[in-house]
Formats: structure tokens, C-alpha cells, sequence
């Protein structure tokens, strides 16, 4: 043999093994790569597995063979199920789905509504094929371009191709027309403008004897008349709509055993269900197709049977139906009463259905309900989270004056053993129903103590301030308030809202609880010390939060002037003088200076809390600014703080200023913020002017610019500007002189001192000074040096006024004068004129 | 708990991971609850409704304005036509078949409707696609 032989003969083999190379096994069948991968025992095992199908896969897509594409995208589907990536073979469903074979359009259409979505180009690709197909002579070919328009079709592809659906939606081809109406519903969701297209079509839809066909023609009616309130007008008058529907309706109840659409004896309950829901919405705010529809729905509502899970449904639907038409309350009764039906069935996910629907109609057909209410009440005890939630809205919104204690009980019962996420709405809503409707103060104080007892640590920081107010205005009850509340802390001083409160009643009424006297219940024996104690535990305990602290330190120091024990209490405010606290630090150094350097003012600072107004409808930020909170933050501030007033004198000055009557309201400026320069404010004026015609709102302003001068001196230290001083008032031995001086800070701000001196033999005691100024001004009334002009002018009381003048308008004040003379009050009102220009300019 | 999919079909729009996210949320919302709890559960700005059969659950997923038991017939009523065509089905049949699964849901439902209700015709479709392939 030559070597040019040999050498040819080695090439045809190596040919030969060469191809036999080239032609690869043929791709493993789905079953088998299924098993295969079902046996990966790791995730690492499973991805490797994959891995190496998906290059197989990769390169038999290369080769474009045709015989095993189908195969291989099957696979690819398989995988991308699972959660592995699989866009290479979105090219090969399109291939697949131009393919003449049934199978491979089948898979085709599958991959394309599975891996492919609006976002990607290649779908557009898809609207020739689906175009073909749909006019394809097989209808299977034809449902299956139909199916997957209508799942994923974008809006472009449902333009191109509305008008083949419009098509089929015509065709007599009953398999189809079931397709192309749902199909059309997805066309007319993805380009509402498209929806009149369709219009000629269901003229003929509801004439149909095939159920299936009327089922999704009753879904196109209703994603139309949902749409467009034009098509509803036109569906209700032109096409007779609703007696059409009640005609199916009718024959579907009447008719007998129908095989093929029955379930558990029931024939088609879900046409039932979808054509009450038509109804439902052809009926809402029309009252003739309301009544045209009357009839039929309490026919429904008597004859269905209810055994069944498959009734309930459509009672259901009927229910909704009526509740949402026009109806006549007979059948609005009859509604609410299958509802309550439901209540009483042992399936759980029909009582949840029932509670649900109660709650929307419990506004409108309130007495109806009520008669329900025992059962309602009952699942509360339910064990499912949801049905309980909806019982307790229920029940919250059946609360009435009648029915108030008997829910209350049962409400409370409730709060007792639900979940920890519950408690905090169900005790705001027990606060709230008892603000509206409690029976006697004293059933609403025992309520308030039951909640702070059972769930006190859930309940939301603004009932606190509600709950102070609310105290504070039961004037009667304060001892039996105070006793109760302090028999609650001996037991438990967790809770911080409910110590919270408790502090607070014990500083104000810890004199009542001493002395022993209650009128309600037996009253306990309590000493100072024990009352000390409690409150000093509180101070000192690891549960109490520092909010809690602030609040117990005030009362010790409250009780000061109600309690004889004033040096324990000393003691106790000195000693937290050096805590590490600064809130607390703060108070008890003011406290202590309280007790130096003007213990005089003490007893009137400490007094009574007068009751308070509502100032807006139970808003509690509100509230937060009156008096409840304003006390114990009030004392932080930097400067002695000026006396509060009790209501009655706010009155009066009111009167000054032209004979107004309206309800006095000492709003101590938002000082419970401790950051605003504090210093309670009394302004008390507001819009009043001086012309006497009033303006009866309530201030709200934050005058704290006129303490912008002030630096921590107890007075203000600007310079004196050299205005001259003059006699505001001069009668009856009470003489009256203003000092002035301008802010160096604020020009706009003019500080007068008074100085009152008596020049009668008798001292005048219980000497009270007031102002008031025009619109245009705002007054800040500082507490005076005291109360008492000794006589014959051996010394003066002195009193700062802080008047802002920002328009710089001539200042003019109304004066009030109140004092007691040789045993006799007097009073006197004197208007103040001329000031020297300086002072105002 | 680890759960798998057996079968998502999709009437909206959504990225992969998106879908992805979704079907951890519902596997996490349904799976921890038990035969004290309603077969529905309130989902986003939707809700779902769902029922377990041996080891599987079948949940939809509706809007809030829809009717719960219609469609927790619609479950069983699918699930009843799933055993006819496999002949007892169990959840091996629902794994190698999925492409057929896909059918029958693509019989039943289209557009995020029930489409077809009567479990005799859909059959009828069903050994009729069979044949064809």
C-alpha cells in the first residue's frame, strides 16, 4: 500500500468516526429528566444536573432540529418551574408555536405564556402567529391562540387583534365563544377604549342555551357595565337587560336535575352567583330595575338550600345583591336575617363572611342588626383572629345607651383573655363608648379602672390625658376616684398609664384619702406616711418609667400643701435634686427653690386644678395643653411662674371688655413641651378687642417671643431706656405706677412694672391686679411680689407686664382691681390712657 | 418550611423576581395557618382563598370585592375535574404532568375568570386535546 493510500484510507475512517460523533443521542424524554432530578438528594446535586441539561439543551436549539424541540422546551419549562433561568428558549417557542403541529403549538403556546411577558420585546413577534391561528380551521388551534391572548396578551397585541375576537365572540361555535368572550374581557381591561367594538356582539350573548357561553357572556356584561356608565345606561334601557337575567335566573331555580351543571344539587351555582352580581350592579341607584328584580331575589334568598357550602355561596351573593339596590326593607330584613344565620353556622369561613357584611351595613340599617347583637357578642370567643377582630368592630359599633352595661361586661371579658394585638383598639374603643354613653360617673371611673387594671400597659399615651380630665371634671366622686386608684397601686405598679394617673390623683385629692371620707364605698384608713411611701416606692422602683417618675415627683410635691408631713416631703425633693435624671433633676430643684425662696406662692401655685373645657371634640392634643399636662412641666421652667388663675377670674375679665359670655377657658400655653420657653402664660385675651364686640375663640397662640429678653433672672435686666413713669390709678387710697421699660432684645416689646402702694391706715390683702389690651397687642402677666399693700405706703406690691406691640399702635389697657379693705371686697375698673410714647412707638 | 410550586399561572403582569417574591409571601401567609383559622386570608390590596388537600394547597388569589365561597367552589370544582382526568390524582401526577395540569387550567379559567364550570364538558375538551397528540 502507498502512503498516499494508507493516508486516504485513514481519512475515510477518520470520517467515519467523525460522524458518528457528530450525531448525539437523542435529548432525554421529560419523564426521564423529571426522575433524574427528583433523585438529587442536595441542591448543588439538582443545580449540577441541570446545568449540564440545559448546555444539551442550548446546543440542540443550535442545530435548529426540529424533531426534538417540542422535547426540549418541555424541559426548559420543567426547569424554569423550578426556579432556574430559561429566556434562551423563548426564540423556540415562537418557532414552535408557527409549527404545523398541534403538539408543538401546544408547548409553544404554554412556553410563550410562561416565560414570556409585555416587557419583552419578542411577544410582538407572537401577533402574526396568533393572528394565523385564530383563523386556523381547527378549533382547538383557535382555543389555544384565544387562551393565551387572553392571559398575557399586551395592549398592542390586543389592538391588532380585537377585531378577530370580535369575530369568534359571533361565531356559532360554542367552544369558541366561551373562549372569545373571556377573551375580550382581557382586551377591554388592557384598552378600555376598545370596548364599544364588542357592543354589536352581545346583542345576541344572552339568547344562548349553552351555559357555558351565558356563564363568560355575563362576565363580559359585567366588566363592561362595571367600566363605562354609558354602557350601563344603555345595557338597563335599550337591551332590557335585567329581565333577561331574571328570566335565566328563573330557570335555572326551577328547572330540575341538570347533570351536567349540578353540584351537591344545585344547578350552575356559579352562573347563579355571576348573574346576582350583574344584577347587582344594573340595580345600584336605579330604582326600576331594583324593583323588576325584587321578586326573584327573595325568591332566591327562601328557596336556596342552605346545607351546603354551595347555597351559602349564592345566599351570600344574594345578600350583598340586596343590600346594595334599591330594595324595600322587607327584603332588606329578610337580608340581615340570613346574615344572621350565618353567625349561627358551625363553618367558620361563613360566620367570617357574615361579620364582614354586618359591619358595612351596620351604619345604615342599625335596628336590624341589634337584634343579632347577643351572637355577634358570642364570637368574640371565636378562635380565629379575623372573625374575632370583625366581632369586636361589631359590637363597638352596636354599643348604644341602652345596651351599654350588658356590652360593657362583655367587652371587659374580652379585653381579659384576647391577644396582646387586640388590646389597645379595644381599649381605646371601651374608652370611647364609655365617653359617649356611660350611665352615672361613677359606672365610668369604675370602667376606666377596670381597663388600667386588666390591659393598662397597652393602652395608647393619649388616654392618659383624657383620662385626667375626665377625673378632674367628676367633682363628686373625687374621694372615691382617689381611694380606688390608690388600692390599685398598692396592688400592682407595673402598669405605667395606670400609675400614671393614680400619681397624678393622689397629689391632687391626697387630702381626701387621708381624711377618710367617701360617700360610695367603705373608705379605707390611710396615714400621710403610707400615702408617702407608695409615692416614694414609685420614685425609686426599677418598673417605673421616667415619664412616671416626673409624674410622682410632682405629686410628693403637691401633697406639700395638703399633707402636714412638709419636711419628709422636703427631704424627699432634695434628695432627688442630685438624680441622674435630668427631668427629674430639674423638677426637684425648682421644687426646692419652691420651698427657699418663695414659699409664699406655694399654696396658690399648688391649688386645685380647676375643670377644664374641651377645648376641640376629644382631641387629645389638645387636651395635652390645658391645664392636665401644663402643671407638672409648667414648673420647669426658668422663672417663676405665674399663679394660675382660677377660672372664675378669667370670667370677670372678660366681662371687662364688653359683657360677653362666653365659656371662660384658661389655656395655659402648650407648655408640656418642655423645650418651649414655658412659663405658664395666661393669655388672656385672645381676640378680644377693646371696642367690646368679641370674638369668642380660644387662643391657641404661643406667645413664648415675650420671653425672648428674659435671661435666667427672675426678672428681666435690659436696660432702661428712660421713658418716664406715670400714675395709671389713683382712688380710694390705692395708688397705681407704671415703670417702664423697652426689650433690648425685641423692639416691639415694652415691659411695664407696677408698683401699688396704700396710703390708708389699713393694709389691703388679697390684692389682685388685672389687664387687658387691644387686638392688636398681646399681654404677658407676671405673678406679683404678693398679695398684701401694707398701709400707709410702707412698701409697695410690684408686678411685671410684658406687652408685644409689633404694629406699634398707641397703647392703650383696661385695668381691673380687686382687693379687700377693712374687711370689705372691692373691686374697680379703670381705663389707662396715656402713655408717655416711648413706650409704644 | 420548605414549600415548591407545583403549578403558578399568573392573570397580571410581573418581572420574575417579583413573581418570585410573591410566592414566598403566599407560601408564608398560608402555611402557618391551621383548621382554626377561615380558608381566607387578606393579602396586600387583595385577598386569597385557599383550601389544602393532603399536602398541597390551592390558593387564588381575588379581589377584595369578590365572592369568597363562589370561588372556594371554583377550587373544588377544579380539583374534583384534576382527579377524574388522572384518575386519582395524586401529587406525582401534578409533577410529571405539568403540561397537561396547564390544560385543564387553561380549560377552566382564562383572563382570571372561571370560564367553564361543568366538569363533563371540560373532561369531554380534555380527551379531545389528548387525542390530538
Amino acid at each position: 500500500m502507498s502512503f498516499l493510500d494508507a493516508g486516504i484510507e485513514f481519512a475515510f475512517s477518520f470520517d467515519q468516526l467523525y460522524d458518528r460523533l457528530q450525531s448525539m443521542p437523542a435529548p432525554i424524554r421529560l419523564r426521564e429528566l423529571i426522575r433524574t432530578i427528583r433523585t438529587a438528594r442536595t441542591q448543588a446535586e439538582e443545580r449540577e444536573m441541570i446545568q449540564k441539561e440545559c448546555a444539551a439543551i442550548r446546543s440542540s436549539f443550535r442545530e435548529e432540529d426540529h424533531t426534538y424541540r417540542c422535547r426540549n422546551v418541555a424541559k426548559l419549562l420543567y426547569m424554569h418551574m423550578l426556579g432556574y433561568p430559561a429566556h434562551f428558549g423563548q426564540l423556540e417557542c415562537l418557532k414552535l408555536i408557527a409549527s404545523q403541529k398541534f403538539t408543538d403549538k401546544r408547548i409553544g403556546y404554554l412556553g410563550a405564556m410562561l416565560l414570556l411577558d409585555e416587557r419583552q420585546d419578542v411577544h410582538l413577534l407572537m401577533t402574526n402567529c396568533i393572528k394565523n391561528d385564530l383563523n386556523h380551521s381547527t378549533q382547538y388551534v383557535q382555543g389555544l391562540a384565544l387562551c393565551t391572548l387572553g392571559c398575557m396578551g399586551s395592549a398592542e397585541m390586543c389592538r391588532d387583534l380585537a377585531g378577530e375576537v370580535e369575530k369568534l365572540l359571533k361565531t356559532s361555535n360554542s367552544y369558541l365563544r366561551k373562549k372569545a368572550a373571556l377573551c375580550a374581557v382581557h382586551v377591554i381591561r388592557k384598552v378600555p377604549e376598545l370596548m364599544e367594538m364588542f357592543l354589536p356582539a352581545t346583542k345576541n350573548l344572552l339568547s344562548e342555551k349553552n351555559h357555558g357561553v351565558l356563564h363568560t357572556s355575563v362576565v363580559l356584561l359585567t366588566e363592561m357595565c362595571e367600566r363605562s356608565p354609558d354602557m350601563l345606561a344603555h345595557f338597563r334601557k335599550n337591551e332590557k337587560l335585567v329581565p333577561q337575567l331574571v328570566r335565566i335566573l328563573k330557570n335555572l331555580i326551577m328547572s330540575g336535575y341538570s347533570p351536567e351543571h349540578d353540584v351537591s344539587g344545585i344547578s350552575d351555582p356559579f352562573l347563579q352567583v355571576r348573574i346576582l352580581r350583574l344584577l347587582r350592579i344594573l340595580g345600584r341607584n336605579d330604582d326600576d330595575s331594583s324593583e323588576a328584580m325584587n321578586d326573584i331575589l327573595a325568591q332566591v334568598a327562601t328557596n336556596t338550600e342552605t346545607s351546603k357550602n354551595v347555597g351559602n355561596a349564592i345566599l351570600y351573593e344574594t345578600v350583598l345583591t340586596i343590600m346594595d339596590i334599591k330594595s324595600e326593607s322587607g327584603l332588606r330584613v329578610l337580608a340581615i336575617n340570613i346574615l344572621g344565620r350565618f353567625l349561627l353556622n358551625n363553618d367558620k369561613n361563613i360566620r367570617y363572611v357574615a361579620l364582614t357584611s354586618l359591619l358595612k351595613t351596620v351604619q345604615t340599617d342599625h335596628n336590624a342588626v341589634q337584634r343579632h347583637r347577643s351572637t355577634i357578642v358570642d364570637c368574640l370567643k371565636d378562635l380565629d383572629v379575623s372573625i374575632k377582630r370583625r366581632a369586636m368592630e361589631l359590637s363597638f359599633a352596636l354599643v348604644n345607651g341602652n345596651n351599654i352595661r350588658g356590652m360593657m361586661k362583655e367587652l371587659l371579658h374580652f379585653l381579659d383573655s384576647c391577644d396582646p394585638e387586640f388590646k389597645a383598639d379595644c381599649a381605646s374603643g371601651i374608652f370611647l363608648a364609655a365617653e359617649k354613653y356611660a350611665p352615672s360617673k361613677r359606672w365610668h371611673i369604675d370602667t376606666i379602672m377596670r381597663v388600667l387594671t386588666t390591659a393598662g400597659s397597652y393602652v395608647r399615651d393619649d388616654c392618659v390625658p383624657n383620662l385626667i380630665q375626665l377625673i378632674t371634671n367628676s367633682v363628686e366622686i373625687h374621694s372615691y376616684t382617689v381611694q380606688r386608684l390608690y388600692k390599685a397601686l398598692l396592688d400592682d405598679i407595673s402598669q405605667q398609664p395606670l400609675v400614671q394617673v393614680s400619681s397624678w390623683c393622689i397629689g391632687e385629692y391626697g387630702d381626701l384619702l387621708v381624711s377618710g371620707q367617701c360617700e360610695e364605698e367603705e373608705p379605707i384608713q390611710v396615714t400621710e406616711d403610707e400615702v408617702l411611701d407608695v409615692l416614694e416606692g414609685l420614685l425609686a422602683s426599677n418598673l417605673s418609667s421616667p415619664v412616671t417618675r416626673g409624674y410622682a415627683l410632682t405629686a410628693v410635691m403637691k401633697l406639700s400643701t395638703r399633707f402636714s408631713s412638709v419636711n419628709r416631703i422636703k427631704k424627699v425633693v432634695s434628695v432627688y435634686g442630685s438624680s441622674i435624671d435630668v427631668e427629674l433633676q430639674q423638677r426637684a430643684v425648682e421644687y426646692n427653690a419652691l420651698f427657699k425662696k418663695y414659699d409664699h406662692m406655694r399654696s396658690a401655685l399648688l391649688e386645685r386644678m380647676p375643670i377644664m373645657e374641651k377645648t376641640a371634640t376629644n382631641g387629645p392634643t389638645e387636651m395635652v395643653q390645658t391645664n392636665g399636662e401644663a402643671e407638672p412641666s409648667g414648673l420647669e421652667s426658668k422663672h417663676p411662674p405665674s399663679i394660675t388663675q382660677p377660672a372664675s377670674q378669667a370670667n370677670d375679665l372678660l366681662d371687662l371688655l364688653g359683657g360677653n359670655d362666653v365659656a371662660p377657658v384658661i389655656q395655659t400655653t402648650p407648655a408640656a413641651k418642655p423645650a418651649s420657653a414655658g412659663g405658664e402664660l395666661l393669655d388672656l385675651l385672645g381676640d378680644l378687642s377693646l371696642s367690646g364686640d368679641p370674638a369668642p375663640q380660644v387662643p391657641v397662640s404661643q406667645p413664648s417671643f415675650l420671653l425672648d429678653g428674659v435671661s435666667s433672672q427672675p426678672l428681666f435686666n435690659d436696660v432702661a431706656a428712660g421713658i418716664p413713669p406715670m400714675t395709671a390709678y389713683n382712688k380710694n387710697g390705692l395708688k397705681i405706677e407704671f415703670t417702664f421699660e423697652r426689650s433690648n432684645t425685641n423692639p416691639n416689646i415694652a415691659i411695664i412694672t407696677i408698683h401699688a402702694s396704700n396710703h390708708t391706715e389699713t393694709e389691703m390683702t388679697n390684692f389682685v391686679f388685672q389687664a387687658a389690651v387691644p387686638k392688636t397687642f398681646q399681654l404677658q402677666l407676671l405673678s406679683p411680689s404678693s398679695n398684701v399693700i401694707p398701709a400707709l405706703n410702707q412698701g409697695a406690691v410690684t408686678q411685671v407686664i410684658k406687652i408685644l406691640n409689633p404694629q406699634k399702635h398707641q397703647l392703650r389697657m383696661r385695668i381691673k382691681l380687686t382687693y379687700t379693705h377693712k374687711g370689705s371686697p372691692l373691686q374697680d375698673l379703670a381705663e389707662v390712657n396715656s402713655f408717655p410714647p416711648q413706650s409704644w412707638q | 418550611m420548605y414549600s415548591k410550586t407545583r403549578l403558578a399561572k399568573w392573570y397580571m403582569q410581573f418581572d420574575d423576581d417579583e413573581k418570585q417574591k410573591l410566592i414566598e409571601e403566599v407560601h408564608a401567609v398560608v402555611t402557618v395557618r391551621d383548621a382554626k383559622h377561615t380558608n381566607f386570608v387578606e393579602f396586600r390590596n387583595f385577598k386569597i382563598i385557599y383550601r389544602r388537600y393532603a399536602g398541597l394547597y390551592f390558593c387564588i388569589c381575588v379581589d377584595v370585592t369578590d365572592n369568597n365561597l363562589a370561588y372556594l367552589e371554583g377550587i373544588h370544582n377544579f380539583v374534583e375535574v384534576l382527579n377524574e382526568y388522572f384518575h386519582n390524582v395524586c401529587e406525582l401526577d401534578l409533577v410529571f404532568n405539568f403540561y397537561k395540569v396547564y390544560t385543564v387550567v387553561d380549560e377552566m379559567f382564562l383572563a382570571g375568570e372561571i370560564r367553564e364550570t361543568s366538569q363533563t364538558k371540560v373532561l369531554k375538551q380534555l380527551l379531545m386535546l389528548q387525542s390530538l397528540e
